[in-house]
C-alpha cells in the first residue's frame, strides 16, 4: 500500500516464564507478498501455553493475510482453552478478528462429504441407485397416468406449449436428422459396395441400404440425434424451472407438473419421431443411390426399381413403430433427469448430459430388443 | 391499525411441527395458531428455516414429526387430492418470485384463473392486468420475467400469489429487493387484501418497519436453540419479551434494557 519495496513479512514466537506465548509480527503481511508458515506456531501453541499475546510493533502493512492467521491462532487456542490477549495487535485488525468471531462457526453446517473411501462410495452409490430407481418407477407411473388423462381429454397443459414443442421436435430438427441420414446411407452404401462389387453383386447395395435404413438405421440415427437435440433441451428446461421454485409454484398451485409440464414434451416426440424417421429413410436411400449411381455405374431406375422390391410394408411400419418408441424413451429420460435435477447451475449441467446418456443407452437396449422380438417373429 | 381479533377457531395450527433434512434437524417442536385476518409474520435471522417452515405449510416438504392443520382439516393427512383442492384457496410468492420463465407477466397470472375459472380469455386479461395495476407494474403484462428488475419480479409473482383471491396468502420477504417506497406502498397492499378481501396473510420478513406497521402476530424462529422461542405481537415482543435475542433482533441489534 504504502511503499513498493515492501519489507518480508517475518514471523517469530517467544514464550515466556509465565508461559504467555508472545507472538511478533513483522514486516510487511500482505496476500500479495509471501506470508510465512505457521504450522509450526499452531503446534507449539497446543503444548502447554498458559497465555497469547501478539507483537506488532514492527508490523508495517497488513491486510486479510493478517488477519487470517491471527484467526486461525486464535480458534486453536479457544478450542485448546488459551486465554487471548489481542490488545498487542493495531486496532483495525482487533475490530476485525471481533467481526469475524462475533457469530460462532454453525457446528453441523460443514459438509462432511470430503473424507469417504472406495467402500463408503460403493455403499452410497448402491442406496442412491436405490433411491433413484424408486424414483424412476413413481415418474413412470405418474407418467402412464398422465398419458391417460391426456387421451380422456381430461390433461392440464397449454396449448401452446404443446405446439411450440412440436415445431422444436418437428420442422427445426428436420435439417440436422435429415443430414446425418443423408450421411449414414453413404457409408452403409460404401461399405456394402466394396464386398458385393468382388462378387459382382454390385445392385445389391440397393437392398442392403433399403432394408437398413428403413428396418433399423432411420429410427435408430433419427433417435440418437433427437436424444442429443431434444432429451437434453427438456432436462435442461425442467431443471432451470426447478432451480426457480417454478416447478413449485406450479404444485403449490394444484397443477400437475407432470401433465403440465412432462405430457406436451412427452406428446411431442411421439408424434414428431416417426415423421421425422421417415424422412430420414427416405434421404438414407437416397445418400445410398448417391454412390450407386456415381461409383458402381447403376442406373436411377435399376437402383430404384431394386430398392422397392426389397423393402416390405412390415419393414417400414416396423422402423416408424421403433422411431415412436424411442421417442417415449427420449422424452421420459429428459424429463425425468431434468426433475431429479438438484437446485444449482452444476446440476441443471449433469441432469442435461445425463439425460442424454440416459436416452441412448435406452436405446440402444430397445433396439437391441426389437431386432430379438422381430426376428422371433420373422418380420 | 386494528389489530385482529383472536377469538374463534385458529385458520391454520401447526402442532408440534420438526423440520428436518435427513438427519439434520432443523427446528423442532413447532406450534402455533394463526386466526382469520392475521397478518402471521415469522421472523429469524438468516438461515433458521422460515422458506422452509413456508414449503412445510404449503406441502411441498413432509414434516419430520407433528402436523399442519387448515381449520380443522388436517392437512398432514389428506389425500392429494384433498391437499389440492386445500392449496387452490392459498396463494404463494416464493423467495425467489418463481414466475414461469416462458410465459409473460399476463400469462403467468392468467394460467391459474384459466385452469380454476370458467373465465373467458378477454376477462382473464383483463383480471391480470388489474392484479399487476395493484402490484404497481400496469403497462408490463407483455413482458417476459427475464425482462424485468429482481424488485419487479417479486410483486409480479405478488400479482400471480392473488390471481385467485386467495384464502390464505404465504409471502416469503415480499420487500426483499425493493425500495422504501415501493416496500410501504407493498405493506399498503398487503394490508388492504387483508380488509377488503378477508385474506388472512402469513409473511416471513426481516423488515422491521414492515414487521411493526402491519405485522398482527408472529413467532421467532432460532437458529442456535433450533425451536420457537417467542410468539406475540411484534411490538410487544419488541417491547416486553424476555429473551434477549428477541429483543436485539427487534431493536436491530441495539441492546436494550
Ligand atoms: N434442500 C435442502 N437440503 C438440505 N438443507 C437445506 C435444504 N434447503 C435448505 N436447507 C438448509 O436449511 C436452512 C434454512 O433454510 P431456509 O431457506 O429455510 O432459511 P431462511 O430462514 O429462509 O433464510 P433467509 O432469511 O436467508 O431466506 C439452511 O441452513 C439451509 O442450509
Ligand atoms: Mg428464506
Amino acid at each position: 500500500m504504502t511503499s513498493s519495496l515492501a519489507t518480508p513479512a517475518d514471523l517469530t514466537a517467544t514464550r515466556r516464564d509465565d508461559g504467555t506465548m508472545v507472538v511478533t509480527l513483522g514486516g510487511d503481511w500482505l496476500l500479495s507478498g509471501v506470508l510465512p508458515s505457521t504450522d509450526a506456531l499452531i503446534d507449539q501453541l497446543r503444548s502447554g501455553v498458559s497465555r497469547l499475546a501478539f507483537d506488532t510493533t514492527a508490523l508495517a502493512d497488513w491486510d486479510t493475510g493478517a488477519l487470517s492467521f491471527v484467526l486461525r491462532l486464535s480458534g486453536t487456542a479457544r478450542t485448546a482453552s488459551v486465554p487471548v490477549d489481542a490488545s498487542g495487535l493495531p486496532a483495525g485488525l482487533q475490530r476485525l478478528l471481533v467481526l469475524a468471531e462475533a457469530v460462532p462457526e454453525k457446528a453441523d453446517a460443514k459438509s462432511d462429504e470430503e473424507d469417504y473411501g472406495v467402500v463408503d462410495w460403493i455403499g452410497l452409490t448402491t442406496l442412491s441407485a436405490k433411491a433413484s430407481a424408486g424414483e424412476t418407477l413413481e415418474f413412470l407411473g405418474q407418467s402412464v397416468i398422465a398419458v391417460w388423462r391426456f387421451i380422456r381429454g381430461k390433461a392440464r397443459y397449454r396449448r401452446s406449449d404443446l405446439t411450440l414443442l412440436l415445431q422444436q421436435a418437428g420442422i427445426e430438427a428436420l435439417g440436422i436428422v435429415v443430414l446425418v441420414a443423408f450421411l449414414l446411407g453413404l457409408i452403409l452404401a460404401f461399405v456394402s459396395a466394396i464386398q458385393l462389387q468382388q462378387f459382382g453383386a454390385a445392385i445389391y447395395v440397393a437392398d442392403l441400404v433399403g432394408i437398413a435404413m428403413v428396418r433399423d438405421m432411420g429410427a435408430l440415427i433419427t433417435a440418437i440425434v433427437m436424444a442429443g437435440r431434444s432429451g437434453a433441451a427438456y432436462a435442461a428446461q425442467l431443471g432451470t424451472m426447478k432451480v426457480n421454485e417454478e416447478i413449485d409454484a406450479l404444485a403449490t398451485m394444484g397443477i400437475d407438473p407432470i401433465e403440465f409440464l412432462v405430457l406436451p414434451r412427452f406428446v411431442a416426440l411421439v408424434l414428431m419421431m416417426p415423421l421425422l424417421t421417415l424422412f430420414a429413410d427416405a434421404v438414407g436411400i437416397l445418400g445410398g443411390m448417391l454412390v450407386g449411381i456415381g461409383m458402381l455405374d447403376l442406373s436411377f431406375t435399376a437402383y430404384a426399381q431394386q430398392s422397392i422390391g426389397a423393402i416390405s410394408v412390415t419393414h417400414l411400419l416396423g422402423g416408424l413403430f421403433k422411431g415412436a418408441v424411442y421417442g417415449i424413451l427420449i422424452a421420459l429420460a429428459g424429463c425425468l433427469r431434468g426433475m431429479q435435477s438438484g437446485r444449482s447451475a452444476g446440476a441443471v449441467g449433469s441432469a442435461a448430459t445425463s439425460a442424454v446418456v440416459t436416452g441412448v443407452v435406452w436405446i440402444i437396449a430397445a433396439a437391441g430388443m426389437f431386432s430379438f422380438v422381430f426376428y422371433l417373429l420373422g418380420w | 391499525m386494528t389489530s385482529a381479533s383472536n377469538n374463534g377457531a385458529p385458520i391454520i395450527s401447526v402442532e408440534n411441527l420438526t423440520m428436518s433434512f435427513g438427519d439434520f434437524v432443523l427446528q423442532r417442536d413447532l406450534t402455533f395458531e394463526v386466526h382469520a385476518g392475521d397478518i402471521f409474520v415469522v421472523m429469524g435471522g438468516s438461515g433458521c428455516g422460515k422458506s422452509t417452515l413456508m414449503r412445510h405449510l404449503v406441502g411441498l416438504l413432509e414434516p419430520a414429526a407433528g402436523r399442519i392443520l387448515y381449520g380443522d382439516r388436517d392437512f398432514t393427512a389428506a389425500s392429494t387430492k384433498d391437499r389440492d383442492a386445500m392449496l387452490r384457496r392459498f396463494g404463494v410468492l416464493y423467495q425467489g418470485g418463481a414466475l414461469w420463465s416462458s410465459m409473460t407477466l399476463a400469462e403467468n397470472i392468467g394460467l391459474p384463473l384459466g385452469e380454476f375459472t370458467d373465465l373467458s380469455p378477454e376477462t382473464i386479461r383483463e383480471v391480470a392486468a388489474v392484479k399487476l395495476a395493484l402490484v404497481g407494474l400496469s403497462g408490463f403484462e407483455d413482458y417476459y420475467p427475464s425482462d424485468i428488475s429482481g424488485g419487479m419480479r417479486k410483486r409480479a409473482g405478488l400479482a400471480r400469489a392473488m390471481a385467485l383471491d386467495p384464502y390464505i396468502l404465504f409471502i416469503d420477504e415480499p420487500s426483499a429487493g425493493l425500495d422504501p417506497i415501493s416496500s410501504r406502498l407493498l405493506d399498503e397492499l398487503i394490508v388492504e387484501l387483508r380488509d377488503s378481501l378477508n385474506t388472512t396473510i402469513v409473511m416471513v420478513t426481516h423488515e422491521l418497519p414492515s414487521i411493526f406497521a402491519i405485522g398482527t402476530n408472529s413467532i421467532f424462529l432460532d437458529a442456535e436453540s433450533r425451536t420457537m422461542i417467542a410468539s406475540g405481537p411484534p411490538t410487544e415482543l419488541r417491547d416486553h419479551s424476555d429473551n434477549p435475542t428477541v429483543r436485539r433482533f427487534l431493536n436491530r441489534g441495539a441492546a436494550h434494557g
